[in-house]
């Protein structure tokens, strides 16, 4: 089992973040800064159109040679004197980092940004086991004081303020003088930095994610602008790598494509300040760098997900414009999905990794807006993958009753035409003389689980397709 | 630990409805990893040379990264001092052994010059860039003990060098240049492509420089062929 999911609750999850003013105060930075930033991006680049088919199709190559791709990239990392693990789920992948901790008798981890450890809930489990994992990501840094997940998977601590995560430092920093002033976000930053400074040079392991993983040179990639990924992987003794089978690219070339697309997508930036290639651990005549490199492939349910209808989600390369770009997560945040990923790209994941069961509300928490899928670099349809999960919920007989009998309803008039047109008619008159004199009806009888949110706007007293005859006459 | 291998493999075989050992499939990995084959190249970067220093420059304005253009390689010693003098830093400086670095006149200034890693208790550094990218303003450094990677990180103030000679116009170009002086499909451990100063937008979306690696980022550009 991964990291414990509470996807089940959706519903109230999301009903308790809107109501929650602190939080959708907190949530307005998403709006506000990721997507002009992106925008200006993209239209300083003329070539990001064409950028994100070349990136599509290089992905698309790679997952339809995946088997072969991984062998490639295993040999060369075995050649580069670093090791390779397979795990097919999360208590394998745990287990392979914890032993390789208890090996060189680790007592602590510092750990870059990885969304893959989240997953797999590696420092729970570490903490368990006697080693104390560190994060260093400032975001991570100050989720980890909350004992929260993230909230977003490249800006985990989006949904706090600074006053809040002033109130985190002073709680735990106590060996800091308590008088000090922490007003300014840069007092908070400072402060910060020095913990953690300390952490990095004592380190015993540095676990890191990846952006990529290459196979013409066994080469792994992340990709950070705070530094501290890579802090994490050039002090201590043993670098470890945790990546999922997907983040395979052939060749240099090709994550050079790529990479155009995330930084751009991601915060608007053409590259962010450290994109950093490891190639197994020092090397003779090296004065630093990890003594031994070790690479976890997790799979998770993944394999699985390939040559199916779910395949294009497997091109995702985390960059999280969908959320940003999502009117649904604006208003709820990330921790409402309940699991590690949020937003368009959780949603159309997380049933996939965790099972439509646990996740079914989730593809439910869309407008149908395709925004997401308009600035996904990799071009994911992920509002079409949405609507596969919504079938396979309905197929499944997951959907509440009333959802059922509604459509089943439906379906009665919209395979009678004439009957359909008639009662809408008639039903689109009586509304207009129900409402005369309102512009909405607040309230209606039997459709009261929808109008508790919205208004429904009183009907003018013509169906669409009456109006449509009308007007286009038998042309 | 093997047989989470095969199952993996097989799975992955079982959803593409391959078995792993058709010739045809093998042979379009080998051709790809083999060709590395380009793909878009924006247009921005295919300048001439002068054309490319000039995005350089401005790439670099843009992430906050400061620089000085010298006639020869002899006047870095002298621009680093200039340089920490007039941002009010202790006359300090640690090095890698570059033979690029170790031939210079740092005696005709009154620097403290350190040789090798950081232990993390260095204000300044400096490292020998292998290239750098016009494209995107973005320095690369590779490791070794000429230019110990925790030099690119652990100080508060980073100065770099380059040789305008090194300037290349796109991220692509780098990688023939790699392969020639490390062999093909070989990487040295660690190839550090640095685009700006450490920063981050954790606290409420603002950017505040100087996160976890160099507060500041110095590039001294030597333009003599």
């Amino acid at each position: 089992m991964s990291a414990h999911p509470t996807s089940r609750q959706f519903k109230d999850n999301a009903s308790r973040a809107i109501a929650d003013k602190q939080l959708t105060g907190n949530l307005k930075a998403v709006r506000q800064n990721f997507i002009d930033k992106r925008a200006k991006a993209v239209k300083e680049l003329p070539e990001f159109e064409a950028l994100r088919e070349s990136a599509k199709e290089i992905k698309n190559h790679t997952l339809a040679h995946l088997d072969l791709y991984i062998e490639k990239y295993e040999a060369k990392v075995t050649a580069s004197g670093g090791h390779v693990h397979f795990a097919r789920d999360a208590e394998e992948a745990r287990k392979i980092a914890l032993d390789i901790c208890r090996k060189v008798g680790a007592k602590t981890v510092t750990k870059g940004k990885s969304m893959i450890t989240e997953e797999v809930g590696l420092n729970a489990y570490l903490e368990a086991n006697g080693v104390t994992p560190v994060e260093t990501d400032l975001g991570e840094y100050i989720i980890q004081l909350r004992g929260e997940a993230p909230s977003h998977i490249i800006a985990p601590a989006v949904h706090l303020n600074k006053n809040q995560i002033e109130s985190d430092f002073r709680r735990v920093h106590t060996h800091l003088d308590p008088a000090r002033d922490l007003t300014e976000k840069t007092s908070l930053l400072t402060e910060a930095r020095g913990v953690l400074r300390e952490r990095f040079l004592t380190a015993d392991v540095g676990i890191t994610g990846a952006n990529f993983l290459i196979a013409e040179t066994g080469t792994s990639i992340i990709v950070t602008n705070e530094g501290n990924g890579d802090l994490t992987q050039i002090l201590p003794k043993v670098h470890i790598v945790m990546a999922s089978i997907e983040k395979m690219v052939p060749t240099l070339e090709d994550v050079s494509q790529i990479l155009r697309l995330l930084a751009r997508s991601a915060t608007g930036q053409e590259m962010s300040c450290y994109t950093t290639f490891s190639t197994g651990p020092r090397r003779p005549g090296d004065v630093d760098g990890p003594e031994e490199y070790h690479v976890i492939i997790l799979d998770n349910g993944r394999s699985a997900m390939l040559g199916g209808e779910f395949q294009d989600m497997l091109r995702c390369i985390r960059c999280a414009a969908c959320m940003n770009h999502c009117p649904v997560y604006h208003q709820i945040g990330g921790h409402a999905y309940g699991w590690i990923y949020p937003g368009p790209m959780g949603s159309v994941l997380t049933p996939s990794l965790i099972g439509v069961d646990e996740a079914g509300h989730l593809p439910n928490a869309s407008t149908f807006c395709g925004r997401c899928e308009s600035v996904c670099p990799m071009k994911i349809p992920l509002p079409k993958m949405m609507r596969h999960w919504r079938e396979r919920e309905f197929e499944r007989n997951l959907n509440p009753a009333m959802a059922r009998y509604g459509l089943g309803l439906w379906a009665f008039f919209a395979k009678r035409p004439k009957l359909y047109a008639l009662s809408t008619r008639l039903a689109m008159k009586a509304m207009k003389l129900m409402g005369r004199g309102k512009g909405s009806f607040s309230m209606l009888p039997g459709v009261g689980a929808w109008t508790k949110y919205r208004d429904f706007a009183v009907p003018e007293g013509e169906t669409f397709q009456a109006k449509w005859k009308r007007e286009r006459g038998g042309k | 630990m093997t047989e989470a291998r095969d199952s993996i493999f097989a799975s992955i075989r079982r959803s593409l409805a391959v078995k792993g050992d058709e010739r045809i499939r093998a042979g379009i990995v080998e051709e790809r990893l083999d060709r590395a084959p380009k793909g878009i190249i924006p247009t921005r970067a295919q300048i001439d040379q002068a054309g490319k220093l000039d995005l350089l420059l401005k790439k670099l304005e843009g992430v906050q990264a400061t620089f000085a253009r010298l006639e020869s390689a002899s006047e870095v010693p002298a621009a680093v001092a200039d340089y920490l003098r007039s941002n009010n830093l202790p006359a300090t400086i640690r090095k890698g052994d570059d033979p690029r670095l170790a031939g210079l006149p740092w005696k005709d200034t009154a620097l403290e010059v350190a040789e090798g890693k950081s232990d993390g208790h260095d204000l300044n550094a400096i490292s020998h860039a292998e290239a750098a990218i016009a494209e995107t303003g973005t320095l690369v450094l590779t490791s070794g003990h000429e230019n110990p990677t925790t030099l690119n990180f652990l100080p508060d103030n980073h100065i770099v060098v380059l040789n305008a000679g090194d300037l290349v116009g796109d991220l692509e170009a780098i990688w023939p240049r790699l392969r020639k002086k490390f062999g093909k499909g070989e990487m040295p451990r660690t190839v550090n492509c640095i685009t700006g100063a450490s920063r981050s937008g954790d606290i409420e979306q603002t950017i505040l420089l100087g996160a976890h690696g160099p507060r500041r980022l110095h590039v001294l550009i030597v333009e003599a062929s």
